[in-house]
């Protein structure tokens, strides 16, 4: 039992800071724009299938720094030439254009890369178990996703709360007016936030894409799950974005590592049932198979009792 | 310094300001008076860039009308607007600090000297800027343009709602801000503090200039003063 207490916890927190690195970035874009960018995921994406390019001519090391670059210069792009053209149409507008967005990068991944599976693979430097536990492994690369997605979080909350630069963010999310009458130029901060926000999740998909399987539909599976916490958290609050992240990663890693079905539940309570029970399928779901459907559970129970979010500020 | 001539400008389908023509000289304090609505916020904020302006606006030698509110900012122009704008959930100091722009060399005021001459937000430095009262959010609101060294600044209503304390206090900070150098556009509401520190005043109707003189001009002119002013 201990065992598998820690490996869940560790995994959960894998999991759980990886959808952070992700959740951050939109939730932020979301106070700047007030829209939910839904081609965030896709962002991840590409930095999946960029770093896997790049892995194959210059390896691993060099597509985990240029990928996220070249995602976060695409973000800022889109932000400049797009969303903002498209911003003085309304909010209607924005959705629409985010929505087209991830659909073009859905198909321009097919087109180039092809429907299958790609085989990025984590480097061969970081093939070992980084520890062994009760006789079960811990593998290296989990431990690199962990180092670095930790100091992201750390590296992001510092920058946001401690420099001169996240005062400005900060100032510019909520009066954007006056923070340009101060001599700020607010539109070169949101153009940047963008292009960080979206490097984030190129990085997030950079070193996700070779344990979670590089595929066109990633960024769909991940991105349902990223918006669900944005939601939970409280839209627009990061604390509120990193407490969803870690529990909604938890609570996936310890359902799946429980793993006990109903009838052994219901065997704990001393109720036993013939295996030709009509109701047999019922009984014979476990834990582990309800996990991909713990967040949207857990967002239902949110917005009914919690509407604005765990940590959220508005309705 | 700053020369309005046939500022116009609209909120929506209403036209708000019909042919605005004023200036500022150089260190000078010009106060606008007018009763609610007659267009003064507006002026300011045309002139700021946060509204749009269609007209002349000269500032410095430049024509600044269709200019972004930054660079209008960097030019050395500074903005109070009425509701003070606060960041509240930073605290005073980061709120003052965020009023230098970036990469400026240090100007005619710094944070330890304003804190010096108001104890009251020296007091508050760690204190997230949302939870002063309205007569702190205005002194921060002036210091905070002030940290940005403007050559001028437009105040829109400095001393509404506070306490004859404050209003004392707030009138001084005006009159060392025009001791430095700094010309000012007052907006007020209340006559006597403009006509006090005032070189010269403007008073404001319908979206248009329509009584231009000195202080004491004014106290004389008890017509103008019961057409556009009095209540
Ligand atoms: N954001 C806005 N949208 C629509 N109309 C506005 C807006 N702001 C001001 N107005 C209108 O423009 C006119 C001038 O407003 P302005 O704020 O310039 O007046 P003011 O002289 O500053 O008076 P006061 O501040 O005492 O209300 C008013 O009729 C007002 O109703
Ligand atoms: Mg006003």
């Amino acid at each position: 039992m201990p065992e598998i207490l820690v490996f869940a916890t560790l995994n959960g927190l894998v999991t759980g800071l990886l959808l952070f690195m992700l959740a951050s970035g939109l939730t932020v874009i979301f106070s700047m724009m007030g829209v939910l960018n839904f081609a965030h995921a896709s962002f991840y994406m590409l930095g999946a299938y960029f770093a896997y390019s790049i892995s194959l001519w210059f390896g691993y090391w060099t597509g985990l720094i240029v990928a996220p670059l070249l995602v976060g210069a695409l973000g800022a792009l889109v932000e400049r030439y797009g969303l903002r053209r498209v911003h003085q149409q309304g909010h209607v507008a924005e959705l629409v254009f985010t929505f087209g967005l991830a659909f073009l990068i859905e198909e321009a991944v097919q087109f180039f890369w092809g429907p299958e599976t790609r085989n990025y693979q984590a480097p061969e430097l970081l093939d070992f178990p980084l520890f062994t536990l009760f006789g079960q492994e811990f593998s290296a690369y989990r431990g690199f996703m962990l180092a670095i997605s930790m100091s992201i979080f750390l590296g992001l909350y510092h920058t946001l709360t401690r420099s001169r630069v996240g005062l400005v963010i900060q100032a510019a999310i909520t009066h954007p007016q006056m923070t340009a009458q101060l001599g700020h130029n607010v539109p070169l901060i949101f153009t940047m936030v963008f292009g960080v926000g979206t490097a984030l999740a190129g990085l997030a998909g950079v070193i996700a894409g070779p344990v979670l399987t590089t595929f066109p539909g990633m960024a769909l599976g991940l991105g349902s799950i990223v918006f669900v916490i944005v939601v939970i958290g409280g839209l627009g609050s990061l604390q509120g974005a990193l407490l969803a992240s870690l529990l909604i990663g938890l609570l996936q890693s310890y359902a799946i590592a429980a793993d006990v079905g109903v009838p052994d539940l219901l065997a704990m309570l001393g109720v036993e049932f013939p295996g030709d029970h009509p109701l047999d399928d019922l009984w014979t779901l476990h834990l582990a198979q309800v996990a991909p459907v713990l967040p949207f559970l857990l967002l239902v129970l949110v917005l009914v009792f919690r509407p604005k979010g765990l940590l959220g500020k508005r309705e | 310094m700053l020369e309005l001539s046939g500022l116009h400008a609209w909120h929506g389908k209403s036209h708000v300001l019909q042919g605005v023509e004023l200036e500022v000289g150089r260190g000078e304090i010009v106060s606008l008076l007018g009763r609610n609505g007659a267009g003064r916020s507006t002026t300011l904020k045309a002139i700021i860039g946060e509204v749009e302006p269609h007209g002349s606006i000269v500032f410095r030698n430049k024509q600044i009308a269709g200019r972004k509110s930054f660079e209008i900012a960097r030019l050395g122009l500074g903005h109070v607007p009425e509701n003070r704008q606060v960041f509240p959930g930073l605290t005073v100091r980061q709120n003052l600090l965020l009023g230098m722009k970036p990469g400026a060399a240090a100007g005619r005021w710094n944070i330890a000297e304003l804190f010096a001459m108001f104890p009251l937000l020296a007091a508050r430095a760690e204190t997230p800027g949302g939870v002063l009262s309205g007569g702190e959010q205005q002194l921060l609101s002036m210091c905070r343009t002030l940290m940005g060294d403007p050559e001028m600044i437009l105040i829109d209503e400095p001393t509404e709602g506070l306490a004859p304390k404050l209003v004392e206090q707030v009138g001084n900070l005006l009159l060392e801000i025009a001791a430095r150098g700094v010309a000012i556009l007052l907006v007020e509401q209340k006559r006597n503090i403009a006509m006090r520190i005032s070189q010269r005043l403007y008073v404001m109707g319908h979206g248009q200039v329509v009584w231009e003189g000195s202080p004491d001009s004014l106290a004389r002119a008890d017509a103008v003063r019961a057409e556009w002013l009095e209540v």
